[in-house]
């Protein structure tokens, strides 16, 4: 049964909070159900509200609502300013007449070193990724070492050759480091933060604030691949077939794609509003930002998102849900409804976006809200998670 | 995917659901007594694919969310303490306890861990001898086994730092209460398919025959569910109550003997508090007195944290079928994943939170999206 109409949510994609807890107009609670539960509003007490704010928890770092929590209440009231607001992959900046585009990101994972890839590689693809959703050309990267006392040189030569070869592969060099060394116990054995500066070419504006209803979503290829490899190699996870983490440089695919948009009448970004790369927080966060910063909504069909069946075996046994698994090496583009045909196209004949698929489209109906028509015709909401994804208990 | 797409098959879930369409000929009200089979009816809405006459509630067989309040103080007090380090399955840790959670205790120095089997849980103990180690051990008779064998292991391995903090509930009293209720709306249940495999469903043919209610293990796949609820409204048409195994790939009628052996060599029913509904007798398990040396409540001396929470807290009525969630005021408001007031918001199988996670667009501004609802005619 559909839940009854009388106790609507009116804010249903607010985060709510304990400072939240003003008294608030209960005229239109629900009687019918207060008479159901045979008492009266004063006994719908719940026990222990509880103290979300104060102390950093781990789901803070997870991509989900959480991580938006921390950005929305501390950085961005300090730090706010036109080019930040904008909440991209990426800042895009103009400078004598160039636009630059410029991001950073730090990397924390464990294990150091996992099939398909390592923290080093994972630097580099994840800065130039960032630098290519915004449909950048990556050129330069600095990078940042953190450093455990007692860590062998041998793995940092390891992850430094990795990072060297993934550089060279995405043709972007390494201009600039800084390297740290903080006691034992104090770091994980290894952190590295990357910064990445790219050109963005001209008549290229791409935002997540610009989708509009008619839109398509495509997916280059399968889910869930990296954050279960690494699930998998860090619990010592067997299955049968190895799990391979998608770690990759996207910016060729990228390339190809503002090709084909580029022959669009209308020009470039008319064709394709938006990348993304969904990684931590996975499909869902991704598109979840995307809806509410264009105030559209996006309905994705489950049975066009492809998942790949050791990814789907695992995720099936710990009580995971693929579309909230982090990737590194897909991507998400919202484009013209007439676009999108030819865009997809074009993606398959890249090795990166061989199955590249429409999955969905955005509409006018509850904006900053995703849905999923299920393989049963029935729709369901698409949430952002409040913090990382618990396995579950049986 | 074998074993999964099978049970997935959209054609044959219409086709069901018109059978069942084509059956039932005036309303029922039935309880899947399961949260993973609350969290499949929501993530395919199921439920939509029903006629009108059929009605879903809730049941209390989320492990998460009727664990009581004091065991969530207990755990959070025995993981504060500097020589524990403290093992719980994941979606534990996010369950609001009097003050605080497992998490905000790892925020503040605590040693918590997530694992996927208790017996890491011993391995971690073997590994660090100097340390306590504490398994949260929470569940149904699903876990219990696991949780059984752990502490077998322990004792036989003579591990002197290793106990657990046990809080495991059985279902049939819990289905005992909720027909014994004077307020009782269910008519035919859905039993939990997960807790038959192990205990099998001769202890269910007692209710049926008092209460005149019939049942069906049902699976946890979309298929599954359908087919028990055609079962279940064949069996309320034709007037008849009685035991029905859907689940049979699973379930047999003596369950897991073998698992049976060991949950009554390490475990003894007693009484238990279930969150948000109170103290049920003999309506769980508590470790029997030869293994009260990995029994973490003997071992740490928690008597004195102790904690009561409202007795008119909505959740006992959601948790009981009594009320849906969106019923619940705060449902969507005060309440939400990220600051949840009751632990059914907790739990991806609490059925608040599949609500919150799955539905809340169905109300609103979406005509477009409910008209599922009456759809297979």
């Amino acid at each position: 049964m559909p839940p009854p109409e009388a106790s609507s949510v009116a804010n249903a994609t607010t985060v709510e909070t304990p400072s939240d807890f003003a008294p608030e107009d209960r005229s239109a609670e629900p009687d019918a159900a207060r008479q159901a539960a045979g008492s009266t509003a004063a006994s719908f007490v719940c026990p222990t509200p509880l103290p979300t704010k104060g102390r950093i928890v781990l789901g803070h770092g997870s991509g989900g609502r959480l991580s938006a929590e921390l950005l929305q209440e501390i950085f961005l009231p300090l730090f706010s300013n036109p080019i930040l607001n904008r909440l991209d992959d990426q800042a895009v900046l103009e400078i004598g007449g160039t636009r630059l585009a410029f991001t950073t990101d730090s990397f924390v994972v464990k294990p150091l070193f996992f099939p398909g890839g390592d923290i080093g590689s994972l630097a580099v693809h994840g800065t130039v990724n960032d630098l290519a959703m915004g449909g950048a050309r990556p050129l330069f990267l600095s990078a940042g070492f953190i450093l455990e006392e007692g860590l062998d040189t041998g793995v940092l030569r390891r992850v430094a050759a990795s990072m060297a070869k993934a550089a060279a592969d995405a043709g972007v060099s390494i201009v600039t480091g800084d390297t740290k060394v903080v006691e034992k116990g104090k770091g994980d054995g290894l952190f590295i933060n990357t910064t990445g500066i790219g050109v963005v070419p001209d008549g290229v504006t791409l935002s997540a604030s610009r989708v509009r209803p008619g839109d398509r979503v495509i997916l280059s290829g399968s889910i869930g691949d990296h954050g279960i490899a690494i699930l998998a190699q860090r619990e010592g996870l067997e299955f049968e077939t190895e799990l391979m983490s998608d770690s990759a440089s996207l910016h060729t695919l990228v390339a190809a794609m503002l090709e084909v948009s580029s022959h669009m009448p209308s020009g470039v970004s008319q064709g394709i509003r938006c990348l993304r790369d969904p990684t931590r927080g996975g499909v869902s966060s991704a598109l979840n930002e995307i809806a509410g910063q264009s105030r559209v909504g996006i309905e994705i069909e489950e049975a066009r998102i492809p998942v790949r069946d050791a990814v789907r075996g695992a995720c099936e046994m710990l009580g995971l849900d693929p579309l909230y698994v982090a990737n590194e090496g897909k991507l998400l583009a919202i484009v013209s409804p007439e676009l999108a045909e030819a865009m997809v196209e074009a993606m398959r004949w890249h090795p990166l976006g061989a199955q590249a698929q429409i999955i969905g489209t955005a509409h006018e109906m509850h904006p900053g809200m995703v849905t999923m028509r299920t393989v049963f015709g029935s729709t369901r909401i698409v949430d952002m998670l409040a913090g990382d994804q618990l396995p579950r208990i049986c | 995917m074998k074993y999964v797409d099978e049970y997935r098959d959209p054609q044959i879930a219409q086709a069901v659901a018109a059978e069942i369409a084509r059956k039932v000929t005036r309303p029922w009200v039935l309880m899947e007594v399961c949260g993973g089979q609350t969290h499949t009816l929501m993530r395919y809405g199921i439920d939509e694919l029903l006629p009108k006459e059929v009605e879903l509630v809730h049941g209390p067989g989320c492990p998460v969310c009727v664990t009581p309040i004091e065991m969530v103080d207990r755990a959070i007090r025995m993981a504060s303490m500097r020589q524990v380090i403290f093992v719980s399955y994941g979606d534990m840790l996010r369950v609001p306890g009097s003050h605080s959670d497992l998490f905000q205790a790892k925020a503040d120095g605590a040693d918590v861990r997530i694992a996927y089997s208790p017996m890491d849980a011993v391995r971690i103990a073997r590994a660090n001898p100097d340390r306590q180690v504490v398994f949260f051990g929470v569940g149904f008779e699903t876990t219990a086994p696991a949780n059984a064998m752990a502490v077998w292991q322990a004792k036989r391995e003579r591990l002197s730092n290793f106990s657990m903090l046990v809080s495991h509930v059985l279902v049939p009293p819990a289905m005992r209460l909720i027909l014994g209720s004077p307020s009782n709306r269910v008519q035919g249940f859905i039993a939990p398919g997960h807790v038959c495999t192990v205990m099998g469903y001769s202890e269910y043919a007692g209710l049926v025959k008092e209460f005149h209610v019939p049942m069906v293990v049902g699976g946890f796949e979309p298929l599954d569910l359908l087919e028990a609820i055609f079962m279940l409204v064949s069996q309320l048409e034709e007037g008849r109550a009685e035991v029905e195994n859907q689940y049979a790939r699973s379930v047999n009628y003596e369950g897991n003997l073998a698992a049976q052996r060991l949950l009554l060599e390490v475990f003894e029913v007693s009484g238990r508090k279930w969150r948000g509904i109170g103290e049920i007798a003999d309506s769980g398990f508590r470790l029997r007195p030869e293994y009260q040396a990995f029994d973490a409540e003997y071992v740490f001396d928690l008597e004195d944290v102790t904690a009561e929470e409202p007795a008119e807290c909505v959740s006992a009525l959601v948790l009981q079928g009594l009320l849906k969630p969106v019923d619940c005021p705060e449902f969507g408001r005060r309440c939400t994943p990220v600051a949840p007031l009751g632990a059914p918001m907790v739990s991806a199988e609490g059925a608040c939170a599949a609500y919150y996670q799955y539905r809340r667009h169905a109300r609103p501004q979406t005509d477009g999206l409910a008209t599922m609802s009456n759809a297979p005619a």
